[in-house]
């Protein structure tokens, strides 16, 4: 009889790896408090608050600040309308072609990012187009568009299939069936969707760093200053605002679909 | 009078499936039509057809007269009890029920107080502020049905409503089913494929098989004179003779059926019709005992219904049959 | 009353009018998704490969829009086809890594993780795969950086000498873990961990209680029901996973360029080559590598049965 309980090394391995995974983010947190500046000596010698401040003054932070809250909020905005629209067209019968759409669709996300940001890089080569922050849109949304799709697909999945046909038997047309029934079933799902964009949006660097140009989002800032560290303890606390918001933004995705397979799996 | 609805050689093809092919009936006015047949047969496909979700490969249907060929679902005036119910799982049961009138632009206090009304009529009167999931299936059963009738259709589509409830359930369904179609005057258009609740509810029933309606009419009708060998197995799990046994039991030479409950045994001394007892199954009321007949009959396999408190022949015996001649349905079609 | 009811508007209209033809609102739907997919992502996809059979003049450093296999040529001279070779040693080690640290989470979440336990593993695992990638990175300077908390520990514990001869091994040393191959290789291991995690714990979840039991009941041993029983049907879920890590581990020239040595990655070619290079033509045969890479990848994968398991 073998009894139904994991074994310690078993337990020791799969806690370990959990702490494996989480401990290193911690250390962000205590060095942003080191009064030790040049090095990344451990343990910090002293603890003060005084980076925070810094950073706060620090003229270079803000556009780039500023510029990866633009290029996040328009890339989810463009992704979840066209996710929207792939998943409401995915969620009708089978018809010609939708093998491909949905290779299409998830081609940005399983190709590595340096081909997705080398190709509109070649793109724009060719098409002699400027950088701008539609340059930077362009590369994010295309990206973007399969976290809003998977999250919707995975809800509509959940959902009985006749409810559309329910609404339109008792009097509904197309409108009225979208407005009262598919969307306040499928809000959350687009919202979580729209989140996990946002989040991968802000931190997003690989394809940023092929269609910014000379802009700065802050996760460049933050490249270069992992490249060519100046005030290290400045860039810990960039680098705790950079978590917390893409942070927060996929908690909220997750109550918002809980007991569902949305947030997991073939995500960034 | 018009017929409510009417197929005139309706065909649906999905591809090289001929899902109906070819169906024309007309449903009466005011009346409990039942579509029975194995899954598959088409039954569905009909129903889909009357409300509007499939679209005709080929014929004509009409709805009181008027053809529905340009009419898209929501402008129908019929309405569907669906087989998973399809309640909006966002909504309280007053709001599902009363969704029917809010898209028509009823004000909410008046929707809200028909909604109590139809409640009230499936007897689940004070549950509005449900929501579906906190509904036992017998109980979304009714709201879906409240749902379908809030808007008056002339036509309820019913697509094998009853299949998830339990036996005892289904059987209390039935019977307020077939009393709610009796005060409401409307027609019902049941869909199922279970022969027991056709017969017992339907005026009219219809038989698919295969994409066709292989016989249609009257419960009684159906039961006693099936039109085919399909029917006669699929309703009520006749005796289907082939020609030389029913010729051997004094018909013509053509396949007939002949009901379990129309034969009796005795000793096999002297009889007419001789079988070898195969196999008994008990049945509760009646026994059913499955035996062949002797080689000179053909060799048919049959069965017979023993009513309870009579005695049973042991599995091998030898047992003499006799039979209502009356009973002997010689069929128009193989 | 009549069978039908009376069109109240545009929307019936329009209802009425998608009804009649259904691929009308299909084609809707999908032309601004898939015009933007068909003409950026697409359209780029192309660009990229025009540009790879391009080629750079080599004394004005122009390109020259001209249909040539030279550029590819260039792909086999010897030092761009070490940083191929590099690269496909990199993605699979990183591959093998993820997959041995990964199997212990994966298994005991899938088969002992119940209620509560199931919910912390779930998000404990998806939480540092969606959180900053950068941030990720950089908590892993700090790490191994020579004063650093491995240095310390090392220290504290009376480990350094078996540190500096770790850090001695030709080819994977150097002279701190953050200038090293084998630091390279921690970094890509934890960053890529939790997509190996997921799929690997879904196809676990798969294998049914009722199977191991069997294999109890038949008198296997714990090792021979895991041999024989758990790893084979976990190999979907591990193959998925490792497209992940394979993949995500070719194309990155993030991590190479923060931690390790100076050595190249195909991603990193790729970005200097377009940057201050200024050969586009080249850095685009050098992107169009993983991208046949992983088609052959994928179709092996696909053999395998590993999509299920997405």
């Amino acid at each position: 009889m073998h009894s139904d309980r994991a074994g310690w090394g078993l337990k020791i391995a799969a806690f370990g790896g959990l702490l494996f995974l989480h401990l290193p983010i911690l250390l962000i947190f205590l060095y942003a408090f080191t009064t030790e500046q040049r090095t990344y000596q451990f343990p910090p010698p002293g603890l003060t608050t005084q980076w925070f401040g810094v950073a706060w003054n620090r003229e270079d932070i803000w556009p780039p600040m500023v510029l990866s809250l633009q290029v996040a909020a328009i890339s989810t905005v463009l992704a979840m309308i066209l996710g929207t629209l792939v998943a409401g067209a995915m969620a009708r019968t089978r018809f010609f072609g939708r093998e491909q759409i949905s290779l299409l669709i998830i081609l940005p996300i399983a190709l590595p990012g340096v081909i997705t940001g080398m190709s509109l890089r070649s793109a724009f080569a060719i098409m002699e187009i400027p950088f701008s922050v539609w340059t930077i849109v362009l590369g994010h949304a295309t990206f973007c568009i399969v976290i809003v799709y998977n999250n919707a697909v995975a809800r509509m999945r959940r959902l009985s299939g006749g409810i559309m046909e329910a609404s339109a038997d008792l009097g509904a047309n197309t409108f009225q069936s979208f407005r009262y029934v598919l969307l306040p079933n499928l809000g959350s799902a687009l919202l979580a969707g729209g989140m996990l964009a946002f989040a991968l949006s802000f931190d997003e660097v690989i394809v940023t760093t092929f269609t910014a140009g000379q802009q700065s989002t802050l996760p460049i800032w933050m490249l270069n200053e992992l490249v060519r560290p100046r005030q290290r303890p400045v860039t810990n606390v960039v680098a705790i605002v950079v978590f917390v918001v893409t942070f927060v933004p996929i908690l909220l995705a997750y109550y918002l679909t809980r007991g569902g397979s949305e947030t997991a799996g073939a995500g960034k | 009078m018009t017929a409510a609805v009417e197929f005139s050689n309706v065909t649906r093809h999905f591809g090289a499936v001929r899902a109906v092919d070819g169906v024309d009936f007309t449903i009466a006015e005011g009346s409990f039509f039942a579509m029975l047949g194995p899954s598959g047969s088409g039954k569905t496909t009909c129903l889909r057809l009357i409300s509007g979700f499939e679209k005709p490969t080929g014929g004509r249907i009409r709805i009181f007269g008027e053809d529905v060929s340009e009419v898209p679902p929501h402008l129908r005036n019929v309405n569907t009890v669906f087989q998973d119910y399809a309640l909006f799982p966002h909504m309280n049961v007053a709001d599902n029920v009363a969704y029917g009138l809010m898209v028509k632009g009823m004000a909410r206090a008046k929707r809200m107080r028909r909604a109590e009304e139809m409640l009230a009529l499936v007897k689940l009167d004070g549950y509005g502020g449900r929501k579906p999931a906190q509904l036992s299936g017998g109980q979304r059963q009714r709201v879906a049905l409240a749902r379908a009738l809030v808007n008056e259709p002339r036509v309820l589509l019913l697509d094998e409503p009853l299949g998830a409830l339990d036996l005892k359930l289904r059987e209390a369904m039935q019977d307020e089913l077939k009393a709610l179609q009796q005060r409401l005057g409307i027609t019902f258009v049941f869909v199922t494929h279970d022969q027991h609740e056709a017969l017992s509810m339907a005026d009219q029933l219809a038989v698919f098989n295969e994409g066709q309606i292989a016989q249609i009419g009257t419960p009684e009708d159906i039961y006693a004179r099936p039109a085919t060998r399909f029917v006669a197995d699929f309703v009520g799990s006749s005796n289907v003779l082939p020609p030389e046994v029913t010729h051997a039991l004094g018909g013509p030479l053509a396949w007939a059926s002949l009901r379990p409950e129309a034969m009796h045994l005795h000793t096999s001394e002297g009889a007419r019709l001789m079988g070898e007892v195969n196999s008994l199954r008990y049945l509760g009321g009646a026994t059913r005992v499955s035996l062949r007949l002797m080689a000179a009959e053909g060799g048919a396999e049959v069965s017979v219904l023993v009513p309870a408190g009579q005695t049973l022949p042991l599995v091998g015996s030898t047992v003499g049959l006799g039979f209502d001649q009356t009973a002997l349905h010689v069929m128009e079609r193989a | 009353m009549s069978a039908t009811l009376a069109t109240r508007g545009l929307g019936d209209k329009l209802t009425g009018l998608f009804w009649r033809k259904p691929n009308l609102l299909l084609m809707l739907l999908l032309m601004p998704p898939l015009i933007w997919l068909g003409l950026v992502y697409l359209g780029s996809l192309a660009a990229l490969l025009v540009q790879s059979f391009y080629s750079i003049d080599e004394f004005s450093g122009v390109v020259v829009p001209e249909f040539t296999l030279r550029t590819y040529g260039e792909l086999f001279r010897a030092q761009n086809m070490d940083i191929i070779l590099r690269t496909l040693m990199m993605s699979a080690s990183v591959t093998i890594g993820c997959a041995v640290l990964a199997f212990p989470i994966a298994y005991f979440a899938a088969r002992y993780a119940r209620g509560p336990w199931k919910a912390a593993f779930y998000l404990g695992v998806m939480l540092p795969l969606w959180s900053s990638y950068l941030v990720k990175i950089y908590a892993w300077k700090l790490i191994l950086a020579k004063e650093g908390i491995i240095g310390w520990a090392a220290g504290a514990t009376g480990t350094t000498p078996i540190l500096e001869a770790v850090l001695s091994i030709p080819g994977i040393g150097g002279n701190s873990l953050s200038t090293s191959f084998l630091g390279t290789w921690m970094v890509f291991v934890y960053v890529w961990l939790p997509y190996m995690i997921l799929p690997m714990q879904a196809s676990l979840e798969r294998v049914p209680q009722s199977m191991l039991e069997a294999s109890a009941d038949l008198g296997a041993s714990r090792a021979q029901t895991f041999r024989t029983v758990v790893l084979p049907l976990a190999l979907p879920g591990v193959i998925a996973g490792s497209i992940f890590t394979f993949s995500l581990t070719m194309g990155d020239y993030i991590i190479p360029q923060i931690v390790g040595t100076s050595a190249r990655f195909i991603g990193l070619a790729v970005y200097q080559l377009q940057g201050t290079a200024g050969n586009i033509p080249l850095a685009a045969a050098f992107a169009v590598v993983p991208i046949v890479i992983m088609v052959i990848y994928l179709m092996l994968a696909k053999r395998a049965g590993a999509f299920d398991a997405l």
